[in-house]
């Protein structure tokens, strides 16, 4: 065995192929082989990675906060709450735009205002199961979803059906003198925000690993 | 036995009349002429390209194959399934000639091949519930592969095969679900969509790649569209060519049912 691995030089010339230069170790056959393989790789790759780029785009993107105006802070009491559409996604028409109701911080409901997005609560209308779009009936003071029976109680808490999570929100500030709609976030069962998931994701325990934040998640400015 | 009668597959009329003694002096009438010149024609150009090609031989291996004692009606199952979509490529090509996929037109040109466009209901409707009829002819045909062991050794790789395609048939559907783009069109996306994002790790970045972006937007039609019409029908047009090479190549099971028959040799020997 020895014997024979040392039959194979290394070199072309000591393997007495034809037209062998001296020193050289790769054959001119192998040689193109090799190139014809590569450039074939960079043109499948300069074709294919650009259009996978393209595709995929969106996933990284990331979105810019956008703030909608929806009245005077007057406007809205603590104990029920207004509908407001705003818009979500610019360029798509009606389906950008989205119900959100909104409403004041009620202290002995909602407990302290955390923080200067808490003046206001304004919840999501995506149902926190598959993401149909919910109601809110003021004379039971419920959320109810149409599609699955999904009911949320007065601050958006699941109080039956399939709902994985409470409803989610948006922050809300108020800007000289004008009550602001922000970006969405979600909550898990104690309130406490998360950025945006998509609805059926839960975020309780183990779920709020499982669903990790999303590069598209927008800044607060 | 008695010869079976064929039925005639040329017209008498059509038919060049034997001459009788004495007719045209060995010359053939102009009539007779045109005929044999234009049955010639098409054999040559069927030669010419066949000497160029060698198509015959290839048509000759898909079509001429040896099926199996017992083969029966639902061996028709899987080519029911691939007309119902050739039925879908077709109609959808047409459709697309009056679709509109920007999400503040396609509803409305949806309408309008409904309501105004010639026969443009009846080629909707074609597409909508041939969607249906393909689905149905899917499952049956792969029930049928699963009762008759159709799956087993050497045709694992064709199981495999028609899986992915189930799969891919099952993406048009979704897909196209959405193009009319009502009310249902729109909810039962979001839905699709948000079942999508509960896959665990990968799922929120899938919803995010089939919306293209965190919420339904202006390109999240675009896309579905596309996939719709172009990226899946290839897939699946490709497919099946590589289906049919393995029926042919493989051919097919016979039916459970039907044992194999002992040589005559065997037989006279265990008497
Ligand atoms: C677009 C969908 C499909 C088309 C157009 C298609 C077409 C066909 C055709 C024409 C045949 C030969 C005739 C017959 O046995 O019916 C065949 C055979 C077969 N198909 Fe499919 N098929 C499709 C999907 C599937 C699926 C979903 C499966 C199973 C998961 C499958 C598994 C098989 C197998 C195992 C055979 C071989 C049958 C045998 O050897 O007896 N196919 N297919
Ligand atoms: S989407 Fe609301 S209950 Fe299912």
């Amino acid at each position: 065995m020895a014997d024979r691995r040392k039959e194979k030089s290394p070199y072309t010339e000591d393997r007495n192929i034809p037209g062998a230069f001296e020193g050289e170790t790769v054959t001119r056959r192998r040689l193109m082989v090799g190139s014809v393989h590569a450039f074939g790789a960079m043109a499948t790759a300069a074709i294919g990675l650009p259009a996978l780029g393209f595709a995929l785009g969106p996933v990284f993107e990331r979105q810019r906060a956008r703030w909608e105006d929806v009245g005077t802070p007057e406007d809205f009491v603590d104990f029920t709450y207004r509908p407001k559409v705003i818009t979500v996604e610019s360029g798509a028409g009606e389906v950008g735009k989205t119900t959100v109701y909104v409403r004041k911080h009620n202290e002995e409901v909602d407990g302290p205002v955390k923080d200067s997005y808490d003046d206001f609560v304004a919840i999501s209308t995506r149902c926190m199961h598959l993401g149909c779009p919910v109601r809110y009936i003021d004379a039971s003071q419920r959320f109810v979803c149409p599609c699955h029976g999904g009911v949320y109680d007065f601050v958006g808490k699941v109080s039956g059906g399939p709902p994985v999570r409470p409803l989610d929100r948006f922050y809300t500030r108020v800007r000289r003198g004008r009550l602001e709609i922000g970006p969405r976030y979600s909550v898990n069962s104690e309130l406490r925000r998360f950025s945006p998931r998509d609805a059926g994701q839960p975020l309780d325990g183990i779920g709020q690993y499982l669903y990790p934040r999303r590069f598209t998640t927008p800044e607060l400015d | 036995m008695p010869k079976l009668k064929l039925p005639n597959p040329i017209p008498d009329q059509l038919r060049p009349r034997p001459q009788r003694p004495g007719e045209g002096n060995g010359r053939k009438s102009t009539k007779d002429v045109v005929i044999e010149s234009g049955r010639d024609a098409g054999i040559s150009v069927v030669d010419w390209v066949d000497e160029r090609t060698s198509l015959s031989g290839a048509a000759r291996w898909t079509m001429f194959r040896k099926v199996p004692k017992g083969t029966n009606w639902f061996y028709t199952l899987g080519s029911a399934t691939m007309f119902a979509f050739l039925s879908q490529a077709v109609t959808g090509v047409f459709l697309a000639m009056y679709y509109d996929p920007s999400p503040t037109r396609a509803y409305e040109s949806t309408r309008h091949i409904t309501n105004e466009v010639f026969l443009g209901e009846f080629v909707r409707g074609m597409h909508k519930w041939g969607a249906t009829v393909m689905m149905v002819l899917i499952f049956l045909h792969m029930g049928r592969t699963f009762f008759f062991g159709a799956y087993k050794y050497p045709r694992e790789l064709n199981w495999v095969v028609g899986v992915v395609l189930l799969v891919l048939t099952m993406i048009m559907s979704l897909t196209g679900y959405l193009l009319p783009f009502d009310q249902r069109s729109f909810w039962a996306t979001i839905v699709a969509d948000n079942i999508n994002g509960t896959g665990p790790f990968l799922g929120p970045y899938l919803a995010d790649f089939l919306r293209a972006g965190p919420e339904f937007g202006a390109t999240t039609l675009a896309r579905f569209y596309s996939i719709h019409m172009l990226l899946v029908p290839g897939a699946i047009a490709a497919l099946i060519g590589v289906h049919l090479y393995l029926v042919a190549k493989l051919g097919t099971t016979a039916p459970p049912w039907v044992k194999a028959e002992e040589p005559e040799q065997l037989r006279t020997e265990k008497v």
